[in-house]
């Protein structure tokens, strides 16, 4: 009988239906809802200018292919491209009207007036802050130097090899090879180097090395510490090493905190440093900022995304940078996702080697360095109407102006019904109205029980005043009905016996 | 309708009634609760059998109505078959595995008692979580921790009924019935890796003749 029973449910497990839903999103945007899964979605951004080198014109003449650039960098309207391959530095000027021309192409700076060329610079910044307004820093890559420029391309501070100075912690036999670089609004420089591990390397304003800083932490696993525990020195020696990743790119946005990014799978691909180096970044989503949760089985990209580049916009809303699979992807203030979008591939709005990303305003430029020296593009990305009403909706977010953004969010649903955050919005603009009941049904539609606790906890207090009466009705008879019961009993008891 | 009136005024029913009632009694006294139920016959398997599929009812509307806020699931993908294997068979694997051992240590338990007991034990399971849905409704996210505690409250009060029923099936001294509940995991957990093996084995060499019979009509074809 027994045996019967057990076999009839070992069967009944190995016939159980698996779940399986489409894992690749086939749509050019889509966004992760609360379970993971991908849903298409209206294009947030949309291409509205796809530049490559032979387009470009200077002087009448057609500037030729852009060769593995690196790095751009925004500032004001301008856009400072870092054609790596080609050793210079091109200067585009953008326009109201999304048009574009070349300003200017740099391949040397002045060293006292003596043109000293570039050679495979990898990384460009411009300083919009105060102190240095307009000063531009270059990662002179394979000259081995991080060059200070004032605004007219003379040489304020050329940053060698810390090892030189003799208070580097870089091994002085090695190569010193800035790649990215940003200035923050003390004048203080940080670098990315290749080959260095300890996170970014800080210059003070004068160019002399201060230390590294921001580290990403090392997470040992439980079970690595038990084998490394059991092992002999001989095993231990030829184990990995836990060392901590290298970061492939930062970026600093309008307040100053710097937000870093890592292609490791082990720590998290996305951080905004502080200035002591520590991560704030909030991660309050369904998951944590970090590009693709289902990673299907596309061709020979299997495993996490890889970031390579990350740009913050005035909202603290960031967008990240996907090398393996060509993709960006949006986030809010919170850490919740908003909306993915791009694939591999060399057309519009496809990618093959994402390189860098900045911003202007909400436009976005996306810098794809292309494949052996050939492919590489330019993409200018526009909000679309959908994508422009988010954002507004996230400012007024920011601003704590709840109450207006009820209308901009059903704007949003009305584009898109499956926009997660746009339900949140409304609750919470309900939940600041006092509309407890409305509020607790949207939370409820979005699954975020934190919020609708918050407001079940004043919808039950309102609940509870208002149904007061039954409660001290109930009271009331538990403290009348007994004695009164009691009394009539005995009145008949006594009846009965006399 | 007198036929089912009939039944239930019958004394097959009444005695059922009685063991079914006679969990309540192992619940709180259960050493000699579970003494009794086995050995007294004050319990039967009808009342068991009665209880799992109870488990089974309760779990599924336990993780259906709860509160979302306490218990979310994707219904999309909610199957309760899921949920009757998920109870269904740890307690066959646990019978089976412990009755194979405690023959070996001189238990005197039979795998039907040992079935009993486990059914009988999971009453406060039952109970706990038909107390837990509705109170789910009345509890905002912030004061969750009521509920947490109701829930360790079920899951210890589920483990000590185990080890009281394994020292009194068995008649067992308190350290070896835990030393045989500790076992009998050990044992269910080979169990099912043999089974998997098993079932990986028979795959695997399932897909291997049927690659050699694909090479041969290929072959064949070829001419």
């Amino acid at each position: 009988m027994y045996k019967q029973i057990i076999c009839f449910v070992l069967a009944a497990i190995i016939v159980m239906p698996t779940v399986a839903f489409a894992s690749e999103a086939s749509k050019y945007t889509y966004a992760y809802n609360e379970w993971g899964i991908p849903i298409p979605s209206p294009d947030a951004y949309r291409v509205s200018a796809y530049i490559i080198g032979q387009h470009l014109q200077f002087n009448g003449e057609s500037i030729g292919a852009f060769r593995t650039p690196q790095d751009i960098h925004v500032y004001e309207n301008l856009l400072y491209l870092a054609d790596s391959g080609n050793n210079r530095i091109i200067i585009l000027q953008f326009l109201e009207d999304t048009s574009f021309e070349v300003v200017d192409i740099k391949t040397y700076a002045f060293i006292d007036g003596e043109p000293s060329g570039f050679n495979n610079p990898h990384g460009i910044f411009v300083s919009p802050w105060q102190y240095n307004k307009g000063q531009i820093y270059i990662a002179d890559t394979d000259n081995q130097r991080v060059l200070h420029l004032d605004e007219n391309w003379n040489v304020i501070n050329e940053i060698l090899h810390p090892g030189i100075h003799g208070i580097s912690l870089l091994d002085e036999n090695s190569d010193f090879l800035p790649t990215k670089l940003a200035v923050d609004f003390s004048g203080r420089l940080f670098v990315q180097t290749r080959h260095v591990n300890r996170g970014l390397m800080e210059f003070d304003r004068y160019g002399v090395f201060a230390g590294y800083m921001g580290a990403p932490p090392v997470e040992v696993s439980i079970v690595d510490q038990f084998w490394r525990l059991i092992a002999t020195p001989e095993q231990r020696e030829r184990m990995l090493l836990n060392v901590p990743v290298e970061y492939t790119n930062l970026s600093i946005d309008h307040e100053g905190f710097i937000y870093v990014t890592t292609a490791s799978e082990n720590v998290e691909p996305v951080a905004r440093l502080n200035a002591m180096g520590e991560d704030v970044l909030i991660r309050n989503g369904w998951s944590h900022p970090v590009g693709d949760l289902d990673w299907g089985m596309g061709a020979d990209r299997t495993g996490p995304s890889e970031l390579a580049a990350v740009t913050a916009f005035e909202n603290n809303s960031f967008v990240v940078f996907d090398r393996k699979r060509g993709r960006l992807f949006a986030y809010d203030q919170q850490g919740q996702m908003l909306y993915a979008w791009g694939n591999p591939g060399n057309r519009e709005g496809f990618f093959t080697t994402p390189a860098a990303l900045d911003s202007m305003g909400y436009t976005l430029f996306a810098l794809d360095a292309g494949i052996g020296g050939n492919a590489a593009s330019l993409t200018r990305f526009d909000l679309t109407e959908y994508g422009a009403l988010i954002n507004e909706a996230l400012d007024m977010y920011q601003r704590g102006l709840y109450e207006e953004s009820y209308d901009v969010w059903n704007d949003v649903l009305r584009i898109n019904g499956n926009f997660g955050l746009a339900y949140i919005g409304i609750a919470r603009a309900m939940l600041r109205e006092g509309h407890y009941r409305e509020a607790m049904h949207y939370f409820r539609l979005q699954n975020d029980y934190r919020n609708y606790g918050r407001a079940f906890t004043f919808y039950r207090r309102i609940w509870l005043e208002q149904h007061f009466w039954i409660f001290a009705l109930g009271l009331g008879v538990l403290i009348v009905v007994p004695p009164v019961v009691k009394k009539v009993k005995k009145v008949r008891k006594e009846i009965a016996e006399s | 309708m007198t036929l089912i009136i009939d039944r239930l005024r019958s004394d097959g029913f009444k005695r059922y009634a009685a063991t079914v009632k006679y969990s309540l009694y192992t619940m709180f006294r259960p050493l000699d609760g579970f003494w009794d139920l086995i050995h007294e016959k004050r319990g039967s398997l009808a009342a068991a059998h009665t209880f799992v599929v109870t488990m089974i009812f309760v779990q599924i509307g336990f993780l259906i109505l709860t509160n979302f806020q306490f218990i979310n699931i994707p219904m999309e993908f909610f199957s309760s078959a899921y949920v009757v294997t998920n109870i269904v068979l740890p307690m066959f694997l646990f019978a089976l595995a412990n009755w194979c051992l405690t023959t070996l240590f001189d238990g005197k338990g039979r795998i039907s008692d040992i079935y009993m007991a486990y059914a009988y034990a999971m009453v406060p399971q039952i109970i706990i979580r038909i107390i837990y849905v509705p109170l789910s409704h009345v509890i905002s996210y912030d004061e969750g921790m009521i509920l947490n505690i109701l829930w360790y409250l079920s899951e210890g009060w589920f483990y000590l009924l185990i080890i009281c029923a394994m020292m009194q099936v068995h008649d067992y001294s308190f350290s070896k019935a835990i030393v045989t509940t500790l076992l009998t995991l050990v044992a269910m957990a080979i169990m099912v890796f043999i089974f998997l093996m098993f079932f990986a084995v028979v795959s695997d060499g399932v897909a291997y003749f049927y690659s050699v019979g694909q090479e041969a009509v290929f072959r064949v074809r070829r001419g």
